[in-house]
């Protein structure tokens, strides 16, 4: 891999709580160049903190350290808030988990896709109501033209998903982090939003972080994985390679999959073995 | 079949008027059996929340019937209704109050309902979908995706419902969270005889949950499968055998 688009080294977040702080992030290193980088894990086991910290979207009274954070040249660590205005939603974009949350209720899906493209592209109000428009199509929303005209609470689950995938893409961003951007998806157009975020690295050379519980959609599409537990990472592996893994909690996530063709009484839930939280990795 | 517990009959609901018209659910049907457990799968848009949401009441603008031991519901729903009958949220935002702390809004019930020992209630439920007692004092926005959907589940089982409409329950939690949540739940329905409608576009956890399974586009209930069906790819309809298929290529790539 050239120059990485993308390195975190020793990154630690912890957030205030009733007895000081408590560890949401205990030391993460990865690096992304222009690839599809997974992330599966544990429920609450700092993958979105992840995300948000290399958008500098945390809560102020989070606590912040890293050796480094680096989008190829600039450090995120340090870079002002106003630039950081420049580069969020511009050079990278986030698709939150809970996208019907995100999005302003107050205002319709258009203007905010019009705005967002305003923001971060030279285009003309009439300009950027056509590329949200095509944009939405694109995200196979049927009738574009109504659901334009909807506000967040009006969409449906998936449809709020779709739109803040189109309204992230517009801008054409280099680094694309996509929180379950497809959990509310059903499989046909699901395949068609992964194809398009496919391209956006393939042709476009973007790199895309996809944050996922989904393990075998993770295998199928991303290339690479890392696997969390607990605010570590516990073991990084190539995409093809996780339902063949070798980490016990990451064999413990494979078994735990309803299966899909035959019948079984009861879900295996796995033991946690406290060694994984101690086990420091490099 | 004894008397359905949940009984849908020719329930439409549209929004918006004129160009912006939708029929987001066209005449639908459907009986579960007490102690049931039917699925809605189909395509994104295609009226799944809404049947729900109109079944809860939170949208009585609705035509047509829902029948509870084959009893109208009441317009607006009432307290004994709701005593009977809980829904899980797709987002679990919607069922949680941003300014309060979880242990307020998970009160909130118990207290309307007139139930005793509440705090042991609370720390029972929270402990059910595994969060530690201390999660109870911490507002929505503290919490991780999985964890508030988890929330989200507890206070449904807070008030012991004997129907449950679960819209994507687990959508946001890992697998193995997610297999000790459908764990509790199957239990719950076994010893309880619960009833549940459940909406899911993960056909692993549809199969393992449900019997029944109706399949919706654009607003319509287009067939209705059982779980074997589902496994053993037996759709009549296209679009239900694109979905097989296309779950299968994933199950395939492992
Ligand atoms: N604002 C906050 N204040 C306090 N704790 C927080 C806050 N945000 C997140 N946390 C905690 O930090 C941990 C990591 O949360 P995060 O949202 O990163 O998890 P996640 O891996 O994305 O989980 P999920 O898969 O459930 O979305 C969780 O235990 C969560 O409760
Ligand atoms: N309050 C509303 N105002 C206008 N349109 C609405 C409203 N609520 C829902 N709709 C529309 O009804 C249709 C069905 O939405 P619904 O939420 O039931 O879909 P769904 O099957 O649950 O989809 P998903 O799987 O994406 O959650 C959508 O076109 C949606 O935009
Ligand atoms: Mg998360
Ligand atoms: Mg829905």
């Amino acid at each position: 891999m050239s120059e990485p688009l993308l390195e975190v080294k020793n990154l630690r977040v912890a957030y205030p709580s009733a007895h000081g702080y408590s560890d949401a992030l205990r030391g993460i290193s990865f690096a992304l160049g222009r690839e599809k980088l997974g992330i599966v894990g544990e429920s609450g086991s700092g993958k979105s903190t992840a995300g948000r910290a290399v958008m500098r979207l945390l809560p102020p009274k989070a606590r912040v350290t890293a050796d480094a954070m680096q989008l190829s040249g600039v450090d995120l660590l340090n870079a002002s808030e106003r630039k950081m205005r420049d580069i969020r939603g511009g050079r990278i974009a986030m698709v939150l988990q809970d996208p019907r949350y995100a999005l302003n209720p107050l205002k319709t899906v258009e203007s905010q896709i019009v705005e967002s493209c305003r923001i971060h592209t030279r285009a003309s109000r009439s300009e950027a109501r056509d590329r949200a428009l095509a944009m939405l199509e694109d995200v196979r929303i049927r009738d574009p033209q109504r659901v334009a005209r909807l506000y967040p609470h009006e969409l449906s689950g998936g449809m709020g998903q779709r739109v803040m995938i189109a309204m992230m893409l517009i801008p054409s961003p280099e680094l694309v982090i996509a929180d379950e951007p497809t959990s509310a998806l059903d499989v046909t157009v699901r395949g068609q939003i992964l194809d398009i975020l496919n391209e956006r690295v393939e042709a476009q050379g973007a790199g895309l972080i996809f944050i996922s519980h989904d393990l075998p959609l993770v295998g199928d599409f991303c290339d690479r994985v890392l696997v969390m537990y607990g605010g570590q990472v516990m073991e990084e592996l190539a995409a093809h390679e996780l339902a063949r893994a070798t980490h016990p909690y990451t064999r413990a996530l494979n078994a735990s999959l309803p299966p899909l063709d035959r019948r079984v009484e009861e879900l295996i839930v796995p033991e946690h073995d406290p060694e994984w939280l101690s086990e420091r990795r490099a | 079949m004894t008397a359905p517990s949940l009984e849908i009959v020719n329930l439409s609901v549209a929004f918006g008027s004129d160009r912006a018209r939708v029929q987001a659910v066209d005449n639908a049907g459907f009986r579960v059996a007490p102690g049931e457990s039917f699925g809605i799968i189909g395509e994104s848009g295609s009226g799944k929340s809404t049947i729900l949401r109109a079944i809860s009441g939170l949208n009585d603008e609705y035509d047509g019937s829902v029948l509870i031991d084959g009893r109208a519901a009441p317009r607006p729903r009432n307290k004994a209704f709701f005593k009977n009958v809980q829904m899980v949220f797709q987002d679990p935002y919607s069922s949680l109050h941003p300014r309060r702390m979880i242990r307020a809004t998970l009160m909130e019930p118990l207290e309307i309902h007139r139930f005793d020992r509440r705090d042991e209630r609370i720390a029972q439920a929270l402990s059910d979908v595994g969060l530690a007692p201390e999660f109870a004092y911490r507002y929505p926005h503290q919490l991780s995706g999985g964890q508030r959907q988890r929330v989200a589940v507890a206070r449904a089982l807070l008030l012991e419902p004997r129907i449950m409409l679960l819209d994507e329950p687990t959508s946001a939690l890992d697998v193995s969270v997610q297999a000790g949540v459908l764990n509790l739940l199957n239990t719950l329905r076994l010893s309880r005889g619960l009833t549940y409608v459940m909406v899911s576009h993960d056909l692993r956890v549809i199969a393992h949950m449900c019997s029944r399974i109706a399949v919706m586009t654009q607003g319509r209930i287009v067939e209705e499968l059982s779980a074997d069906d589902l496994r053993s790819q037996n759709a009549e309809q296209d679009y239900t055998r694109e979905l097989i298929t296309a779950s299968r290529v994933a199950l395939a790539a492992e």
